[in-house]
């Protein structure tokens, strides 16, 4: 009796992996698909992209899609674009967001939380909100049409607020004893800053320079309202703008979406368990 | 790595130097950032409600009109729809995420073999550009040459026309979003549910509770604030619904897909009516004001009721 009921327990729980792993594998798939689906078309022939029955393997594989890419369109261009906004953001972010998220978490000043809060508001502030005002501003300014709103204002929004978010839960682990000494020594707050509690924090920062230059390789709306030079398109721009005309030439969107996905995806991957774990905690508290 | 000047300040005359120091500097460093979320963030913001209440276009002198603009809107049938369709989205997503999320979670919150890969793999849509997940979509629901229709018409099926159908467009984009964020709130309750201590479980288990009872009775109320967050993020992340429409639908066809940023997108940078469009903006922002003080507020109310 008792033998029979470990029994029925026991292919129960092999019963209910069966299940679980069913479901865990068909999700992926679900969520993978689309990927695999945008890197075979990349590398099809234009031929075979309109095959019918579809080529679920492309044959013959082909890289010629990507050396088209480069050589037809300014693609590199907007390539370019795409790092170096998004790389400017990002150093910027790091710096006024690591020494504020350390003046919040560790320096005593009158108006500290309330401060806090305010810039922490930033958060919330949605970027399609501001936008009408800053471009009335930057208009003014002969500021649009150029790279600066892609840059300056995105330093301040969101992403600064996520960033001096990110950076005082950090600081606030650092020890005061530490601080103190640096003090004793005759540290400025600075030299403090720089030599012992910045070293201590490359991995927080590693995650949000990760996560800003995420933001804003895949920033779009922007981009849309304040380019209409091609020359100074980033990829996701482009890439939008060129599947709304007709007569859209799949194979090369395709290999442009895997260039600026792939390299993305391959930090990620890398990163991911750190990378996730701060996201999460983005979302609470 | 430290100085070495070591004796130098030890008199108790210094400390109030020292403090006085702190404040110099914790202003200093917070300076740039305070300084460029007032010009680029709390200015806009501000000014946002100003121009709502002007008629202000490319063309034209700003002009103070007091609350036209809102009277308008009440006729404007595109805003009507935009408002409709943005409702729609919300419920056809939300409920939908939040049971999917909860399932998924559940699932994923234990260490099992190959449980960081669907992790993971649930998870990539998110960092993925909502311009490359949009035109992948767009590829892959394609009418004739798609290959979701593709695979029907191997089954022998017409596929519909998926973005191109007034009463599929929303229901398509829905999922197309669905799809893309599962990952995020799926990994914030995954943390919340690990945060629930053990010892809750055994002792339900010592009252013979099932899996599904211990679900209910123990998980779900212990998690409700993380469920709470999850279900505000996702409204407010509806309610901002852009990328996804612009790419996939373009709003269309007709205004089947009108969503309320594409609607301000369209009337302040196609039309150029910055007043109009600002009307617009200003009640998209008071709601995600309302329901972010709620969040806040009911948050706080929760944590305080759990110590």
């Amino acid at each position: 009796m008792k033998y029979n009921m470990q029994k029925t327990e026991r292919s129960k729980k092999i019963a209910w992996k069966i299940v679980k792993y069913t479901i865990c594998i068909l999700v992926s798939v679900i969520m993978l698909a689309p990927f695999y689906w945008m890197i075979t078309t990349s590398l099809k022939e234009y031929s075979k992209v309109l095959e019918f029955p579809p080529q679920f393997f492309p044959n013959p594989v082909i890289f010629q899609n990507y050396i088209d890419l480069f050589r037809m369109q300014p693609f590199g261009l907007y390539l370019w674009n795409s790092i170096y906004t998004a790389s400017i953001v990002t150093l910027s972010v790091v710096f006024f967001a690591s020494i504020a998220g350390y003046a919040f978490a560790k320096l005593r000043f009158a108006g500290n939380n309330i401060l806090f809060l305010i810039i922490l508001s930033g958060m919330m502030m949605p970027v399609e909100i501001t936008t009408i005002p800053l471009f009335i501003a930057l208009s003014k300014l002969q500021l649009v049409d150029t790279h600066f709103p892609l840059i300056v204002p995105q330093i301040f929004g969101y992403g600064g607020a996520f960033g001096v978010f990110l950076m005082r839960q950090f600081y606030i682990t650092v020890p005061d004893e530490l601080i103190e000494a640096g003090k004793i020594d005759g540290c400025s707050q600075p030299r403090i800053f720089y030599n012992i509690v910045l070293p201590m924090s490359t991995s927080t920062i590693a995650t949000l320079v990760i996560f800003t230059f995420l933001q804003n390789w895949n920033e779009f709306f922007v981009p849309l309202i304040f380019l209409s030079n091609s020359r100074l398109f980033t990829i996701p721009l482009a890439l939008s703008l060129f599947t709304t005309e007709s007569g859209v030439q799949w194979h090369l969107i395709m290999a442009a979406a895997s260039v600026a996905t792939v390299p993305v995806l391959i930090v990620f991957f890398f990163s991911q368990r750190k990378f996730i774990e701060s996201l999460a905690m983005s979302g609470l508290k | 790595m430290i100085n070495k000047f070591y004796t130098k300040k030890k008199s108790k005359h210094k400390q109030s130097p020292l403090q006085r120091n702190d404040r110099f500097w914790g202003y200093a460093f917070i300076m740039p950032m305070l300084i460029g979320y007032s010009l680029f963030v709390l200015a806009p913001v501000v000014a946002t409600f100003f121009i709502g209440l002007t008629d202000w276009s490319l063309i034209r002198a700003p002009e103070f009109i007091g609350f036209e603009n809102f009277k308008s809107l009440v006729t404007d049938e595109d805003f009507i729809a935009s408002v409709i369709n943005t409702l729609y989205f919300t419920v056809l997503l939300l409920p939908s995420n939040l049971i999917l999320c909860l399932a998924l979670a559940s699932l994923l919150k234990d260490k099992f073999p190959g449980v960081g890969f669907f992790r993971t793999a649930i998870f990539t849509p998110v960092v993925t550009s909502v311009v490359v997940w949009g035109i992948i979509w767009k590829y892959i629901l394609q009418t004739d040459n798609g290959i979701i229709n593709v695979l029907l018409r191997m089954m022998g099926v017409k596929g519909p026309q998926w973005l191109f159908n007034t009463s599929l467009a929303i229901p398509v984009v829905a999922f197309v979003t669905l799809i893309k964020g599962l990952g995020m709130n799926m990994v914030i309750l995954i943390s919340a549910m690990n945060d629930v201590p053990e010892m809750y479980y055994e002792a339900a288990n010592l009252d013979g509770a099932n899996k599904w009872r211990q679900f209910r009775s123990v998980t779900l109320p212990l998690i409700a604030p993380t469920i709470f967050l999850v279900i505000i993020m996702t409204v407010i992340g509806s309610l901002k619904v852009f990328g996804q429409i612009y790419n996939l639908t373009g709003g269309g066809p007709g205004n089947s897909s009108y969503v309320l940023v594409y609607y301000i997108y369209q009337q302040a940078f196609q039309y150029y009516e910055f007043g109009y469009a600002s009307s617009v903006s200003a009640i998209l922002f008071i709601i995600i004001l309302v329901l972010t003080l709620v969040q806040w507020n009911v948050r706080k109310r929760w944590v305080y009721h759990e110590v």
